[in-house]
């Protein structure tokens, strides 16, 4: 199946979830990443269950915070 | 060396000082070059803490950021945000939350309202660096 992770096309099996997604594609601190497929934010505790579908398009947003 | 626009410095500060006393912050996006980074294009984000203390970017204007960056075909360079109480230089919590060592940190201090100070630092573990910002006209 074809899917968009960050922007760009690539070609992955079916039944792909999330969270091995995070792994294939070594997303750097997985644990502060959010997920969106196609604009939905995805619970970071659906990433073991929630299977990617060709067409999708997926984004890795990484956590940006701080404090004085 | 990082350079940044007068006029985006001025949008970064005029609106740090519109969300006092809470702290400010956004993305920044731009070229990487031998010369360094150049910074062509500041987002600016809600700060979902709605803290003086802390702050974290709003994820959804996260995501339009970012499709903006590639849109316009920037590469993300990292984030800025204010200090409206205490110096231009990254806090425990700053460093402890800074995941990309390649990143640009900009901080804005608000401490002295007459004297704004913004430095742009990388960040790894517990060593900042900073990496001199020049504002250019």
């Amino acid at each position: 199946m074809l899917i968009t992770v960050a922007g760009t096309k690539k070609e992955f099996e079916d039944g792909l979830t999330v969270a091995k997604l995070i792994e294939i594609e070594n997303v750097e601190t997985p644990q502060y990443v959010t997920v969106t497929i196609n604009d939905e934010f995805i619970e970071s505790g659906a990433f073991d269950t929630t299977v990617v579908k060709d067409g999708d398009s997926v984004e890795f947003l990484y956590f940006m915070g701080g404090g004085q | 060396m990082i350079t940044l626009k007068k006029s985006d410095f001025e949008k970064i500060l005029k609106h740090a000082e519109s969300v006092l006393p809470e702290e400010a912050c956004g993305l920044i996006a731009g070229d990487i070059t031998e010369d360094g980074k150049e910074i062509k294009k500041i987002y600016i984000l809600t700060n979902i803490d709605h803290s003086n203390e802390h702050f974290s970017l709003d994820p959804k204007e996260q995501l339009a950021a970012v499709k903006d960056m590639r849109a316009n075909g920037l590469t993300p360079l990292g984030n800025w945000h204010s200090h409206p109480e205490s110096p231009s230089r990254p806090s425990e919590e700053d460093k402890r939350l800074a995941f990309d060592s390649k990143a640009s940190y900009l901080i804005l201090s608000l401490m002295d309202r007459e004297k704004p100070v913004l430095n742009s630092f990388r960040i790894n573990g517990d060593s900042a660096e900073n990496e001199g910002l020049v504002i250019t006209e």
